[in-house]
């Protein structure tokens, strides 16, 4: 047998438990939660061709508005005071003058390990009403306890802590990766061509840095668009009293597993997708003109 | 190492050690406080101010958490899920991995960006399908559930894809080749033994990924003898929502495995993760 044809046949074999996998658990449900988006069906019944009711239904549902702007809440509180953390302690991790460098990796990056259901369970205990050691901070300075659980702003903010204090430390890491693959000798040639510490910042390293830059917001939107264990926990099912933790995910996991409708959790489901692709392809039209704003 | 003209004290260092050690305070803290509460007695636990320092309860609120979940079971759930998915993640996807860096077939590159492109997905989209295709299976309550759909993924292919057709000269595969080794013994004999680097930051990241998952288990496994620990521990909280003791005692016992694991490999891990990523 020729090379070629060995080739063919073992790559294709190579590659066909990942496609096989994708095809039954990946592409064929996307593909039918469009399908079943186009009816009204709980599990029991026959589903029955309601066209595109459920979009229309979802477009003036206000819990649905809610949840969106939950989702959006969280994620802007949450995103750019870490990313804006994350680019600041990578700098001071990649100056070579500093001791200890080995054991601040570890920390930062520690909070990563540890599950979404741990984070919110201690979270839950640190925003605590009445008994939580931040209200005790707090009381220092004169601020009465606040009750983080019952305010749409309190329940965002706590989100964001354990969404912060989980991610800034991954993205620490990327950044540090990023900075320490830029040559040594681009900075060198720029010290003897006269460029000072701040030029060199600014035409050297954020140029270099930019793809991982872009590569975290879009991960980190990614990411915030699906949030859902964290205000599970935090405001139980429903996302508590006024919906204050209502966010988009959780809202297509109580229509689909609580109140068995398929259909309008499978219309959610593709809004929650189209979202996600525009808010990507935003966020990289953003990040580019930053770009070349410079 | 010291640069000319660099001051030892200067208040630049200063600040920037003093940063630091408050990120690594805020870091550690709740790992700490964690224990803490987990420790106290439950009365303890409601005063204010809250407990600062250990207490000599953790046994008595371990006990109760093995009373209310089966946290063994949970464990035992979690680390089969964990090990069986690693395993078979680091197999399929270096072996895709290699066939897409060193292996010439047709539709190779549209296949790759095929794969790349469904990093983008969100894992919901397709949820209530692949819960009706699990259970046409019979695999509720099953851990097959949580392992069969994750046994490979793009992520997997794509970092190993990079880092073997970075690392293995051509000319090692060709003189293989010419001694007759076969495109799979090629790979089980040259490539694996030297992608060890990258597989460990895979295994690490894989094994934390599905210890860690909530939502899919969260669906698939409703049984509770079934659950992985993640949901045991949602279990914990939801219906003692009072005894803060108990559930952090709980929370910590969880954490500790993952904990340990991580410190072990963290070395390899972190110099995976900044040296690897970029190639």
């Amino acid at each position: 047998m020729k090379q070629s044809t060995k080739d063919h046949i073992s790559g294709y074999l190579y590659i066909s438990p990942f496609f096989i996998i994708f095809g039954v658990f990946g592409l064929f449900p996307i593909i039918f939660t469009a399908y079943i988006s186009f009816h009204k069906w709980n599990i029991l019944g026959t589903k029955e061709f309601v066209g595109f009711n459920n979009y229309q239904l979802l477009f003036t549902d206000p819990l649905f508005w809610k949840a969106l702007g939950n989702t959006f809440s969280i994620w802007f509180i949450s995103t750019l005071p870490q990313l804006f953390l994350a680019l600041i302690f990578a700098f001071i991790l990649n100056s070579a003058l500093l001791k200890g460098k080995e054991f601040f990796r570890l920390a930062v990056f520690l909070p990563n390990i540890t599950s979404v259901v741990a984070v919110a369970i201690i979270f839950g205990a640190i925003f605590g009403e009445h008994y939580g050691i931040l209200n005790y901070l707090l009381s220092f300075i004169g601020v009465e306890p606040i009750n983080w659980k019952a305010s749409y702003l309190g329940t965002h903010i706590a989100i964001s802590a354990m969404v912060m204090w989980r991610w800034t430390g991954y993205n620490t890491i990327i950044y540090l990766s990023a900075l320490q693959s830029i040559p040594k000798d681009l900075y060198e040639a720029a010290t003897i061509d006269g460029a000072n510490k701040m030029q060199q910042f600014f035409y050297i390293t954020i140029p270099m840095i930019r793809p991982m830059v872009i590569f975290t917001v879009i991960l980190s939107t990614i990411g915030g668009m699906q949030i859902f264990a964290e205000p599970l926990m935090f405001s139980g099912n429903g996302g508590g009293a006024l919906d204050q933790g209502l966010t988009m995910t959780l809202y297509l996991y109580e229509e689909a597993f609580v109140r068995n409708s398929f259909g309008y959790s499978s219309a959610i489901a593709w809004v929650l997708f189209l979202i996600i692709v525009l808010f990507s392809l935003v966020n990289l039209y953003v990040t580019n003109r930053i770009k070349s704003a410079e | 190492m010291n640069e000319v003209g660099v001051k030892r004290y200067s208040p630049g260092r200063i600040i920037t050690y003093l940063l630091l050690t408050i990120m690594a305070f805020l870091s550690i803290f709740p790992f700490y406080w964690m224990f803490v509460i987990g420790s106290n007695h439950t009365s303890a636990v409601n005063k204010f101010p809250p407990a600062m320092l250990p207490g000599m309860n953790f046994m008595e609120n371990a006990q109760k958490v093995f009373v209310n979940i089966d946290f063994f079971k949970a464990i035992m759930n979690s680390v089969i899920t964990s090990t069986t998915i690693t395993v078979s993640v680091l197999f399929f996807c270096s072996l895709a991995g290699f066939a897409f860096a060193k292996l010439e077939f047709k539709g190779k590159n549209w296949l790759f960006i095929f794969i790349i492109a469904t990093m983008m997905v969100p894992s919901q989209l397709g949820i209530i399908p692949s819960y009706m295709i699990v259970s046409k299976l019979g695999w509720i309550d099953s851990l097959n559930a949580v392992i069969v759909p994750a046994m490979v993924n793009a992520f997997g292919v794509f970092w190993m894809r990079q880092y073997i057709s970075a690392t293995i000269p051509n000319e090692l595969l060709d003189a293989g080749r010419m001694d007759g080794c076969s495109n799979f013994t090629l790979y089980w004999k040259v490539v694996l033994p030297s992608v060890r680097p990258a597989m460990a930051t895979l295994g690490l990241i894989t094994f934390m990924n599905v210890w860690n998952d909530f939502l899919w288990p969260l669906v698939v496994l409703k049984d509770r003898s079934m659950h992985t620990i993640q949901i045991a521990l949602r279990t914990l909280n939801g219906a003692y929502y009072q005894d803060f003791a108990m559930i952090l005692a709980g929370t910590f016992m969880a954490t500790l495995p993952i904990l340990i694991v991580f410190l072990m490999f963290s070395k390899q891990f972190i110099a995976g993760l900044t040296e690897g990523s970029i190639k």
